[in-house]
């Protein structure tokens, strides 16, 4: 029995439980009740020598924008990737939704969805064919609808016969972001999801992002490091250095402590190690 | 806090299942160089051995006696070499498209990744195969399915090892990136020799043929040449073979599961590269 249930959840036993990890301390921008989308305690990843993540908390309110800021090495990518079970951490602990992260990942899989510069949909595929399958993967009823609806939304509707190879950068982002919204998930997390688009486009793509989080209450946890994208974007900025927390809170109240204007100024600050102020 | 569960969470999926199945389908008809692949060479193979065959036959009794032994060995050689392949090259394909993240972030499991990965060995397979064995009639006039009955139990043990040796591939591709994707195109061969495809396993030497008796395909091998020149069905042979493909089925699937888990802790499964 141990063995069939190790291979129907990916080498991870299955637990059951609420999942709830205790409330590390608190930034006020934090989600402080009981019902946080993420919760992510003393989470550690060392890879060999490197310490990708070095001890980091957070808690992330349901409904709420948060960006994950940092320079390259940060830490952003690995820390989405253990919140979405692909990379196991070296210590700590991760829930998403309420369940425990990688444990009990199959529970709540098909709530969530993401984005990634990462991976790619299949080039061979039409627009159509990519999104019937992974709809049908998350279970989607009424799928050709969901498809014709996610098309409208995303002006792809004159793409949707055409191969994913032969669309666009602006294009393949958008379908992208079709297949991470297919199952209308509770929990989006995107890394850099308008990387490499011209500003139309991105502008176009943060507004459709804004919109779903409202009519949906979807959770959005992003990394970027396009500091007006998370400026516009974010209730809230978790700013990562060197796998730490360096700062954590509204980007309104980052920049009063930083007396900067713009979140960029402050994204300097912290990646060349200029001190906020008031700090020791 | 009680959570609301995803609906299929638990268990296998056959939508999911489904879903893959038709993933690599839409992939294998949007392409017709793939689809030529896979008929091209099985037909090359069989024309290639059959006029040899052809040609020993008529200087060696024996041959002449045994007729088929080396184009029956042929088809099933590519049955369980076309059998992996058909497995890995599918697999291959998430990582060429850089399509894994997208999958294991989805609900989908290994098991049901897997078992999508064995239909479409067989469709392949079947695309690949069904030529050839019609090549073999028409030009040597070799009925392969007049085997009958035993060609079933050649075939699920054949097919079996093939997706063991698949599933081990294709955990060290994922664990190792596409660096490791020549292990894919070159493992089987490795299982030839000991696998007295064309010759019958008293030909190698007495401490090697330990080796070959532990291969599964050995004893459909060995039992293909009994069928066909001793006309005798050799049912322990098959049995023998069927127990150790168990052991390397579980085996495999293990070893799969533990590449997996390397893979997340080294933090491979979104690169995927080399």
């Amino acid at each position: 029995m141990r063995l069939l249930s190790q291979w129907l959840n990916d080498g991870h036993m299955q637990q059951r439980g609420t999942g709830q990890a205790q409330a590390p301390n608190q930034p006020p921008a934090a989600d402080q009740g009981g019902s946080a989308a993420i919760e992510v305690v003393d989470l550690v990843k060392v890879y060999k020598t490197t310490r990708a993540v070095d001890d980091i908390s957070f808690r992330i309110a349901r409904g709420s924008i948060t960006g994950l800021l940092g320079g390259n090495g940060a830490g952003k990518t690995t820390t989405i990737a253990m919140i979405m079970g692909l990379v196991l951490p070296t210590s700590g602990r991760v829930s998403v939704l309420g369940a425990k992260i990688p444990e009990q990942r199959y529970d709540v899989l098909g709530r969530m969805n993401f984005e990634s510069p990462y991976v790619d949909m299949p080039m061979r595929l039409t627009v159509r064919q990519n999104l019937t399958i992974f709809g049908r993967l998350y279970a989607v009823k009424q799928l050709r609808e969901r498809i014709d609806q996610l098309a409208t939304d995303l002006d792809l509707t004159e793409f949707l016969d055409r191969s994913n190879g032969k669309l666009s950068a602006g294009q393949k982002t958008r379908v992208a972001l079709a297949k991470a919204l297919i199952n209308e998930p509770d929990l989006l997390l995107l890394d850099e999801p308008t990387a490499s688009l011209d500003p139309d486009t991105a502008d176009w793509v943060r507004q459709h992002l804004e919109t779903y989080r409202k009519t949906h209450n979807a959770t959005i946890l992003l990394a970027s490091h396009n500091m007006l994208e998370v400026e516009r974007l974010c209730d809230r900025v978790i700013i990562m250095k060197r796998g730490k927390i360096q700062d954590d809170d509204s980007p309104e109240r980052i920049m009063a402590r930083y007396n900067r204007d713009t979140l960029e100024e402050v994204f300097l600050d912290v990646a060349r190690g200029r001190l906020r102020e008031g700090a020791p | 806090m009680s959570e609301i569960v995803s609906h299929h969470a638990h268990g296998i999926s056959l939508q999911r299942i489904n879903a893959m199945v038709l993933r690599y389908w839409y992939l294998l008809m949007s392409s017709w160089p793939r689809l030529l692949e896979l008929i091209y060479w099985p037909a090359l193979q069989i024309i290639t051995w059959g006029f040899l065959q052809n040609y020993i036959s008529q200087a060696s009794g024996f041959f002449a006696r045994a007729g088929g032994t080396l184009i029956g060995a042929v088809i099933l050689w590519d049955i369980l070499f076309r059998g992996q392949l058909g497995f890995s090259i599918s697999f291959l394909e998430e990582m060429w498209a850089r399509n894994l993240g997208n999958l294991m972030m989805s609900p989908l499991k290994p098991i049901e990744f897997l078992l999508s990965l064995m239909i479409m060995s067989l469709i392949r397979l079947a695309i690949g195969v069904i030529p050839m064995t019609l090549l073999a009639l028409f030009f040597f006039g070799f009925n392969f399915y007049a085997i009958g009955l035993p060609l079933i139990a050649f075939f699920c043990n054949l097919i079996f090892t093939s997706w063991s040796v698949g599933v081990f591939a294709s955990g060290l591709v994922l664990r190792n990136g596409l660096g490791a994707e020549s292990i894919v195109w070159t493992l089987m061969f490795a299982v030839m020799p000991l696998a007295c495809v064309y010759y019958p396993v008293e030909v190698l030497p007495a401490w090697l043929q330990y080796v070959a008796w532990a291969l599964p395909p050995t004893y459909v091998f060995e039992g293909m040449r009994s069928l066909l020149i001793d006309h005798t069905l050799r049912a322990d042979l098959m049995a023998w073979a069927l127990v150790i493909n168990a052991i390397l089925f579980a085996a495999s699937f293990a070893v799969f599961l533990a590449l997996l888990q390397s893979a997340k802790r080294n933090g491979s499964l979104l690169a995927g590269g080399e």
